[in-house]
């Protein structure tokens, strides 16, 4: 017992900055999430699968019957074909479902007792809320990405530029579903509920956020309140802009497709806002549910 | 004993109108291992949790590493580690990366941060494995890891909840020479909990506790001389005669169990040739032993430890390690 072989008793009484302490918990919890995302290669591939049965199947089936007037969809004497006006919706349906997906790990990580290892840590709570929902945004944008690699399959022409501003649209929409997520998730103790949020969170989002079809005009009225309502409308919408008018769609299409509030077209800026404050609200949330002792 | 690392006073822990811990004072000194030992239900994780501050107790004071545990539980928490009951590593990782996610959670400096993971692997002999993914380890494995986990932050103490529960006997003496081995190289005190009676022998000093209360304290040795000497087991087709003739003929204290009779002696050398010329019934076997930790439970409680055998929650648990334990 005299030798002194590994600990010096000096790191011992270690005085923790608490905020750098706070900032490398995000970053590691981060990086978990990220390391798992890259070994599993085959959930990668595997969730291109949906994506592709909605752009071909779904897609091109409907396009031939809602050809306009003039050949392209919307009757605005646009060329546009209705796959191509899915495709930025179906970015954004992968960007929708990894978000909620990775969120869910939490639960996982509560089954299997490795939330435990962080719950006990010297860490505020906040880190955990606050990486959870950055590791799952950071995944899901790169799901959304990865559906790029489908555009000249529908002929959606991609430019440099458009593909540079589509990154911070699908982190900004990812981080928003995120916390809605990590904030759901907190709250969960057990998988069975897993299935109900699939039921009851993840399918209407998707569907009344105009991923298939434009929020512009001629839906009923209640249906357009609830699609106002779906904060992934604007994280749809947002991405459709950038998508299209960098392919070369003109402005006047896309703000007959857009989507409107109040009879207003909405700026992309507008939309990230909303996307902003809901994630910010729902990071709070989350955050909250966290510091709610276990 | 120097300033005391772990002061437990007085503590009691209610739910509702259960109460899981009744009353405890204990003192646990610096380098030492020390086991809290008692069946299913006694009190044992509810008090191993109120001191790493999981748990707030209804009453009484917990202090570790000179912390008060109501006070300032991060400041607890940043001195201690853990070893959970349920696993808690992410199998999908590899074992340098679990280690690696510990020492950012707990602010390890950067610059030392590899050479004390490491240290930590090779204390736990895993050195080799540390790249494979902790999915592909066995049971044993993946204590060991946990255990390296739990002192890579150079905490003062190490809190291990039956961490040697569901493991095959052979492995279970391995993972303490690990802790042993940890004991001398980090002057780490142990606290750790077990219902294995035989394990507790490789404490420094133990505190038997039974419904919520310690009913014995000191070193195995010491607990073993409460039960005063030898016990003898005696096997007889009559044993109820024979424990009649035990208590009439030799005035000693004799019980029956399972068709055996048992008897406790201060000397079981003079005592066999006693039992052969005073008993006038047949005898088929006699053995005589020195007393083990379950004799002590045993008298001290009234109770075989292992009498009421695994518990529904245990059963559930070990299926969960099977099942749910293989997969990550």
């Amino acid at each position: 017992m005299s030798e002194q072989t590994l600990s010096a008793p000096v790191s011992r009484a270690q005085t923790v900055n608490i905020r750098g302490a706070t900032l490398r918990a995000i970053y590691i919890i981060w990086k978990r999430d990220l390391i798992r995302y890259w070994r599993d290669r085959t959930r990668v591939i595997a969730s291109l699968a949906q994506p592709v049965l909605f752009l071909f199947v779904f897609g091109s089936g409907l396009s031939a019957s809602l050809r306009g007037s003039s050949g392209g969809f919307g009757g605005t004497g646009s060329s546009l074909q209705y796959a191509q006006f899915i495709f930025p919706g179906i970015i954004g349906m992968s960007v929708l479902f990894t978000s909620i997906f990775s969120a869910m790990s939490i639960v996982w990580d509560r089954e299997f007792g490795f939330l435990k290892e962080v719950l006990v840590a010297p860490i505020h709570r906040s880190a955990v809320a606050i990486g959870k929902t950055l590791g799952g945004a950071t995944q899901a944008m790169f799901q959304g990405l990865v559906i790029l690699i489908l555009a000249p399959l529908v002929g959606v022409k991609l430019t440099f530029l458009g593909v540079i501003e589509i990154i911070p649209m699908a982190f900004l929409f990812a981080f928003a579903v995120s916390a809605l997520g990590v904030a759901v998730a907190a709250r969960m103790r057990t998988m069975q509920g897993f299935q109900m949020v699939m039921n009851f969170l993840m399918m209407p989002m998707f569907f009344l956020a105009g991923a298939l079809f434009p929020l512009g005009a001629n839906l009923p009225g209640w249906l357009t309140v609830l699609t106002r309502l779906d904060p992934a409308s604007y994280g749809i919408d947002a991405i459709r802009r950038v998508v299209l008018s960098a392919a070369g769609v003109p402005s006047r299409v896309l703000d007959s497709l857009g989507l409107t509030l109040f009879g207003h077209s909405l700026s992309v800026w507008t939309e990230e806002a909303v996307l902003v404050v809901f994630g910010a609200m729902m990071l709070s949330l989350a955050v909250y549910a966290f510091r709610q002792r276990d | 004993m120097s300033q005391p690392v772990i002061a437990v006073r007085d503590l009691v822990k209610t739910y509702g109108k259960v109460e899981a811990v009744r009353g405890i004072d204990l003192e646990v000194g610096p380098g030492e291992i020390f086991g809290f030992l008692g069946p299913n239900g006694a009190g044992k994780s509810t008090t191993i949790s109120i001191l790493c501050t999981l748990v707030r107790p209804t009453s009484g004071v917990a202090e570790v590493a000179g912390i008060d545990v109501l006070k300032d539980p991060s400041g607890v928490r940043a001195r201690i580690g853990l070893v959970f009951q349920d696993p808690s590593l992410d199998g999908q990782l590899t074992g340098r990366e679990n280690l690696d996610f510990h020492a950012y959670l707990y602010g390890l400096p950067a610059h030392t941060r590899k050479q004390r993971i490491d240290d930590a692997l090779e204390i736990v002999e895993l050195t080799e494995r540390a790249s494979s993914m902790v999915l592909t380890y066995s049971g044993g494995m993946r204590r060991r890891l946990e255990i390296a986990r739990g002192i890579l932050h150079y905490p003062q103490v190490l809190f291990l909840d039956e961490p040697t529960l569901g493991l095959d006997p052979q492995t279970r003496n391995k993972i303490w020479d690990y802790l042993h081995a940890v004991r001398t190289r980090e002057h780490i005190t142990i606290f750790m909990t077990t219902h294995y009676m035989d394990e507790a022998e490789f404490c420094d000093r133990i505190a038997i506790i039974d419904q919520g209360k310690i009913v014995a304290l000191g070193t195995p040795a010491e607990l073993k001389t409460k039960v005063g000497g030898d016990v003898v087991t005696i096997t007889t087709p009559d044993a109820a005669v024979a424990v009649e003739q035990i208590r009439n003929i030799m005035h000693l204290e004799a019980t029956q169990e399972d068709g055996t009779v048992r008897v406790e002696v201060s000397e079981s050398a003079s005592f066999m040739p006693r039992l052969f010329s005073e008993l006038t019934i047949p005898i088929t076997a006699v053995s005589a032993r020195r007393p083990s930790l379950d004799d002590v439970f045993l008298k001290l409680t009234g109770r075989a430890i292992r009498e009421q055998g695994m518990t529904s929650l245990d059963t559930m648990r070990n299926m969960g390690r099977i099942w749910g334990g293989g997969r990550r």
